[in-house]
């Protein structure tokens, strides 16, 4: 196979999240909140040719047994304030942040979007979560008003609107024509007027038509309904499914879905999230993975993930000893809000720990590290980068979102080693094209 | 030195006159996009100016009150002003940055943390200009709720009076909730606590738990408290109401004085108001004025200049504040007039982009200086802390950092534990 025929990897890069995945205890860990931080995420990422720099986000602390949970990284910036800071210290890297089309109003959002996308250049992404509890909905005007069913619903007409005010604006709109005294075309701008079963938006935009047009859409549904939506309005997909025959089978469904909505297999990126671990040796690469996992878990976390099967307080029990021979109590479901992986059934998930705990003998904060080990590349440079190759070339993914455990420092080995790896298999870009928007550099759909 | 005279610049477009985009220096092709407001703020930072204004709205520019126009002969659309901000907030050092963010179709909670974040990217340098929004149109935008047409001839018979009470009761609902928020979490709340596994002390983040007749929040911040605690709210204020939420909720009121009587009439006002409305545990309201400055070197250039925009534009400036066309050395000594008379400072509103910001900085600065009224901008230590860091803007504007409202012994209501 020539160069040209190799499929290219897209990279996108995860900042550390609020959640036992960053290390914080790590001695190079520095502040999860100064600006510090963020412009050298950006900037090292930016230094590796990712394509986008990747921010998540919640919009309450997070909770435990009615109480702040204490255990993980918490505190983060408003994730349109601090692109638009970012956007400001790099110069090509993409910038997608994680908005709800729940707790924000279209015509508001559009308007921060088209803004942030101009003063990036083009180079902004929005993506799509939706939430609907009561616990997040106190925050905000409209309380907890969704029923989960309809988060879709009010999410794909949030976009509807969005695209309509992203397009209020003809791309020739602003003449400025001193001499002749017009500053606008008298055509130049539209009024939306929409009115739909979550929506009514009647009025003009304020922004200009940005560079991209439309900032990218990311979307993260895995849910059938989920697939839907992204299939029909995404240009990326930020995926779970990140092992190798999940991952081509997860692929190659929302692909499938796309000609019947007349669209293209590559106007769709699937990137899956993925950790790493490396290593000059294969044994060196793997006793890091380890060093990590039991970094990721101290004792109070492994006590916390038992609590939010149990419904219970935990505390008593020693983290380095046997798990509780207690039942979960069916009341408890909810011990933990502000995240999602409350199990459907608790008794039978605690039988069948405890079943995997005798039988390996792990004690608890064992058995959490096995649970939680995600999916991630081990190994050495070499070996990571033909990995992440061949479910590019192989069609598993169109490349991954990498997550790094520390901050700010958890991408600098990667770049260092990974990259060229990948740069010299040709299938890896080697410098950014110049101006350049985002959605160009993804190939994937252009509205500029 | 004597009680500093403060400096302020509001930046709109491509200022403040209607017609000021068809001058040859003005770039009314480029204030969509990042360059345009980071060479202004820089300008004004070079200058010495304490802070900028960023005006915003949730609608496009109009030439009536409260409800759009159609006109095309004048510059309309303008980015999101805090966005604006933010990008220009790590690429300078010592200017506050004060956006405009609306109130009234806003969530507070996105509004708060938005503005920590721009304290966050500043390193302390954040403020925020409250805005309240009563137009018909704009609250199409939102189709949350309806708000009945209002013209500005109904609004001087004084039949807006239920709405602006209603929008102000609102404004001081969501500053106080937004205060809550950036106080929800104590500045020690993060231990890193290795050993017992504790990034977070828990007991030192709060619920804000504020259920008003507009807005309700329960949560913390998901912010961290910033590098100010408080960066310092500030309102534009022409009648009773305004200065009543400026007096009750604000550190610092633009005013609009139109002569000395005015002014003399306009601070009673405001001090009655603070007399009635203000914890007394809180500093005085700082109170600035707004003028609409053109400034040339001589006085008919500046009365010719103004005349030919008033051409273009088809007719003569109007405006809520006093337009002043004429010397750098003329506004000065209405400057330090004003700032005799009480003023604190002053907001510039520039006629002309860039041209009347650089006169500003250029002339009108270097004379105050010379007055005695401001350290030069050079060695500009104003407020420095004694920390040695680099000034904040409540440093600034004279503001110490405040006790958290959630441990100062006046807690704002019982709090949940």
């Amino acid at each position: 196979m020539s160069t040209s025929e190799l499929r290219q990897v897209h990279l996108a890069a995860h900042f550390p999240g609020v959640n036992n995945t960053t290390v914080w205890s790590d001695p190079s860990s520095e502040s999860q909140i100064a600006f510090s931080s963020f412009r050298h995420f950006a900037q090292n990422a930016e230094r590796g040719y990712f394509d986008y720099l990747f921010l998540a986000e919640g919009l309450r602390v997070r909770e435990h047994k009615g109480r702040i949970y204490e255990a993980d990284v918490a505190g983060r910036p408003n994730t349109l304030a601090i692109l638009a800071a970012v956007a400001a210290v790099t110069e090509h890297i993409g910038l997608v942040g994680t908005l709800s089309a729940t707790f924000n109003e279209p015509y508001e959002l559009a308007r921060q979007l088209a803004t942030a996308d101009h003063l990036s250049g083009g180079r902004i992404g929005w993506n799509v979560v939706t939430t609907s509890d009561a616990f997040h909905g106190a925050n905000f005007r409209r309380g907890a008003f969704l029923d989960r069913d309809d988060r879709y619903r009010r999410a794909a007409e949030f976009l509807e609107v969005s695209r309509q005010l992203w397009d209020g604006w003809a791309p020739d709109a602003v003449v400025a024509d001193k001499a002749g005294g017009r500053f606008l075309s008298p055509a130049g701008v539209t009024e939306v007027d929409f009115h739909g079963d979550f929506f009514d938006v009647t009025g003009r935009a304020t922004v200009s038509r940005s560079p991209q047009g439309h900032p990218l859409i990311v979307q993260a549904g895995d849910s059938a309904a989920g697939r839907d939506f992204a299939a029909q309005h995404a240009d990326v997909i930020f995926s779970l499914h990140s092992e190798f025959a999940d991952a081509q089978a997860f692929y190659t469904d929302v692909k499938s879905r796309l000609p019947a909505l007349g669209r293209d297999e590559d106007s769709l990126k699937v990137l899956p999230a993925v950790t790493f671990a490396l290593g000059d040796t294969q044994a060196e690469a793997e006793e890091r993975a380890r060093d990590i996992a039991l970094a990721q878990t101290s004792g109070a976390t492994a006590i916390a993930f038992l609590e939010r099967i149990w419904g219970r307080d935990l505390t008593a029990y020693d983290p380095d000893g046997p798990l509780p021979s207690i039942d979960p109590d069916p009341a408890g479901a909810g011990i933990t809000q502000g995240r999602a992986n409350n199990a459907a059934d608790p008794q039978s998930t605690a039988d069948a720990w405890r079943a995997r705990a005798e039988a390996e003998k792990l004690s608890i904060r064992e058995l959490v590290i096995a649970l939680s080990a995600r999916h991630g590349f081990v190994g050495t440079p070499s070996r990571v980068a033909e990995e992440i190759n061949r479910f590019v070339q192989e069609r598993a993914s169109d490349g991954f979102v990498i997550v790094g455990h520390t901050n700010p420092y958890g991408l600098d080995e990667f770049v260092d080693t990974v990259v060229p790896e990948l740069q010299n298999r040709g299938v890896y870009r080697t410098s950014y094209e110049n101006g350049e928007t985002l959605r160009h550099r993804l190939g994937v759909r252009e509205y500029a | 030195m004597t009680r500093a005279l403060h400096l302020a610049v509001a930046l709109d477009g491509t200022g403040w006159h209607p017609a000021a985009w068809r001058e040859a220096s003005a770039r009314p092709t480029e204030i969509f996009t990042a360059r345009y407001w980071l060479d202004l703020v820089l300008a004004a930072e070079r200058g010495g100016v304490d802070f900028v204004t960023i005006e915003d709205s949730l609608s496009l520019q109009s030439s009536v009150f409260a409800a759009p126009d159609d006109r095309t002969d004048q510059v309309r659309g303008r980015l999101d002003a805090l966005l604006i901000a933010s990008s220009v907030a790590p690429l300078t050092t010592r200017i506050g940055l004060v956006p405009t963010v609306t109130t009234t179709h806003t969530e507070p909670f996105h509004v708060a943390t938005a503005l920590q974040t721009l304290d966050f990217a500043s390193e302390g340098r954040a403020g925020w200009r409250v805005q309240v929004s009563a137009s018909s149109a704009e609250a199409r935008h939102f189709g949350r709720r309806t708000i009945e047409p209002l013209d500005l001839e109904a609004y001087r018979r004084g039949e807006g009076e239920a709405l602006m009470r209603e929008l102000f009761d609102e404004a001081g609902e969501v500053i106080e909730v937004v205060r809550r928020l950036w106080d929800s979490w104590e500045d020690d709340a993060i231990v890193r606590d290795v050993e017992n596994g504790r990034f977070l002390d828990g007991s030192k983040v709060h619920y804000t738990d504020f259920a008003g007749r507009f807005v309700s929040v329960t949560g913390a911040s998901i912010t961290p408290r910033s590098p100010q605690g408080q960066p310092p709210v500030t309102a534009l204020a022409h009648a009773t109401i305004p200065y009543e939420l400026a007096a009750e909720h604000a550190d610092l009121v633009y005013v609009t004085p139109h002569s000395p009587d005015d002014l003399e009439r306009i601070l009673a006002e405001v001090h009655d108001a603070e007399a009635r409305l203000r914890d007394p545990v809180r500093p005085p309201l700082l109170v600035y004025a707004d003028l609409v400055v053109l400034l040339e070197e001589q006085a008919d250039a500046a009365e010719n200049a103004l005349r030919l925009l008033d051409d273009l534009a088809g007719a003569p400036l109007t405006s809520d504040a006093l337009v002043v066309a004429g010397t750098p050395a003329a506004l000065v000594e209405r400057l330090l007039d004003g700032h005799r008379r009480g003023l604190d400072g002053f907001r510039l509103r520039p006629a002309r982009l860039p041209a009347d910001l650089d006169a500003i900085a250029g002339s009108v600065i270097p004379a105050l200086e010379a007055a005695g009224v401001r350290a030069a901008a050079a060695s500009d230590q104003s407020g420095a802390s004694a920390s040695g860091s680099a000034a904040t803007l409540r440093d600034r504007l004279g503001l110490e950092r405040p006790a958290n409202l959630f441990t100062a012994s006046t807690r704002p209501t019982e709090v949940r534990a």
